[in-house]
């Protein structure tokens, strides 16, 4: 990671995303989508895959978008951007544009981790110049909260109910970050909306190493309506969720990996991990959880740590 | 309000004016309103910085208060506030209170 940003009073003013857009009060996405636009510039086209952010910021005929940005269905995002990025290759070879533009998909869980997922490993295939974006709100919000495979095990959602027969969620989440590094793409990395100045650097590298290929950015922003818990704790659920090391913040650098404070602090000492039970028991999705199914997500954020810890000494 | 004919919406749903999600003042879904005491801030930009809505307005300036010299200035824009009240959650000195909107 370059670091560009050095305090919050170096990230930049100017702001591209309008107010008066819909989300609802306290959501962690729209965080995300200010931070975006600000670091990336009006020099970016934005390519956003249906999803929460498209549903309450383009309600026609307005927009709160100041860049350039095409709307498209879940599954293609990755793919629409690969179009342009070809358009503007050839527009380039052509003399006819000389300046660099960004091609940024913006997508969430849904549109990532399940329906979206060939497109996106298309376009990281093939190798072409433009950044992901993922938004990971960890389920499908805008349509009411149904599970996505993002959801972490034991969530209550809409379509994994809590009752006798099961207890939220039965499956793990994915490991979307795996499946992308899988890829050896030249950049791709964690953030979190409590971590701005971290997140506005990553993207700010990523951005840069778009260059080489295709970058990817994985961004946790909490939901206050599906995680269940009161709007004014957005920020300190994602921050407690970086403390407790439920959402590591890492990156993939030209096959190096690297942790990132704080979490490379909390690998080198699991003291300075906060119990993951802080992190649950604010929100209203893990309400119903008893101490033992609780023991049993902590092993598996330990064992997480552990991977990623061992990866990064490699 | 008068709607748009039809050759007067352009091809293919596209939206010509950048930002015009400004048209919808989304104040009324306030219930909670922060109020933000200036003797009390100790300008650090974390409301700023984490509001969803981008409603905290940064103002630059010399600003004198209780005998200190300020180079900014944050006001918040009602006319957009959703009062979630995360600024006030994240204020690391309390200069932000959430009252009940009369």
């Amino acid at each position: 990671m370059k670091v560009v940003f050095k305090t919050v009073w170096d990230l930049p003013a100017e702001e591209l995303f309008a107010s008066g857009h819909r989300a609802c009060a306290g959501c962690g996405p729209a965080i995300a989508m200010r931070w975006l636009t600000k670091v990336a510039g009006p020099n970016t086209i934005v390519v956003n895959a249906t999803g929460c952010m498209e549903v309450t910021t383009t309600q026609y005929p307005e927009t709160a978008w100041m860049v350039p940005y095409l709307h498209v269905a879940f599954e293609n995002a990755a793919a629409a951007a690969s179009g342009i990025e070809a358009a503007i290759k050839t527009l380039r070879r052509k003399g006819l544009w000389s300046g660099k533009t960004n091609v940024m998909v913006i997508a969430g869980d849904g549109g990532t981790y399940d329906i979206g997922l060939q497109s996106l490993s298309g376009m990281l295939e093939r190798g072409h110049r433009v950044i992901y974006v993922l938004y990971d709100n960890e389920a499908y919000m805008n349509t009411g909260i149904q599970r996505s495979g993002s959801t972490p095990k034991y969530a209550w959602t809409t379509t994994t109910p809590v009752g006798k027969a099961i207890r939220g969620k039965i499956q793990r989440k994915k490991d979307i970050m795996g499946i992308v590094v899988a890829h050896r793409p030249p950049y791709a990395a964690t953030a979190s909306i409590s971590n701005l100045v971290d997140l506005s650097n990553k993207l700010k590298t990523a951005l840069e190493y778009t260059e080489e290929g295709p970058t990817f950015l994985h961004i946790l922003a909490p939901c206050p309506p599906g995680w269940r818990y009161p709007e004014e704790r957005t920020v300190e659920v994602a921050r407690l969720a970086v403390e407790t090391g439920y959402f590591p913040l890492w990156e993939y650098d030209h096959g190096k990996v690297r942790l990132n404070p704080p979490t490379s602090a909390i690998a080198a000492d699991p003291k300075r991990r906060r119990p993951l039970k802080e992190f649950l028991k604010i929100q209203g999705r893990f309400a119903h959880l008893t101490d033992a199914e609780i023991e049993e997500l902590e092993k598996d954020v330990v064992a997480n740590l552990e991977y990623l810890a061992k990866l990064a000494s490699l | 309000m008068s709607l748009p004919k039809v050759h007067e919406i352009p091809i293919g749903g596209i939206i010509t004016e950048p930002g015009s999600s400004r048209r919808n003042p989304t104040g009324g879904w306030r219930s909670l309103k922060p109020v933000l005491h200036d003797d009390r801030c100790i300008r650090c930009r974390i409301c700023w910085m984490y509001c969803p809505e981008g409603t905290i307005k940064e103002i630059k300036g010399e600003f004198v208060v209780k005998g200190k010299k300020y180079q900014y200035k944050y006001e918040i824009d009602y006319t957009y506030c959703k009062g979630c009240g995360i600024c006030a959650h994240e204020c690391p000195v309390k200069a932000i209170e959430m009252v009940p909107e009369t």
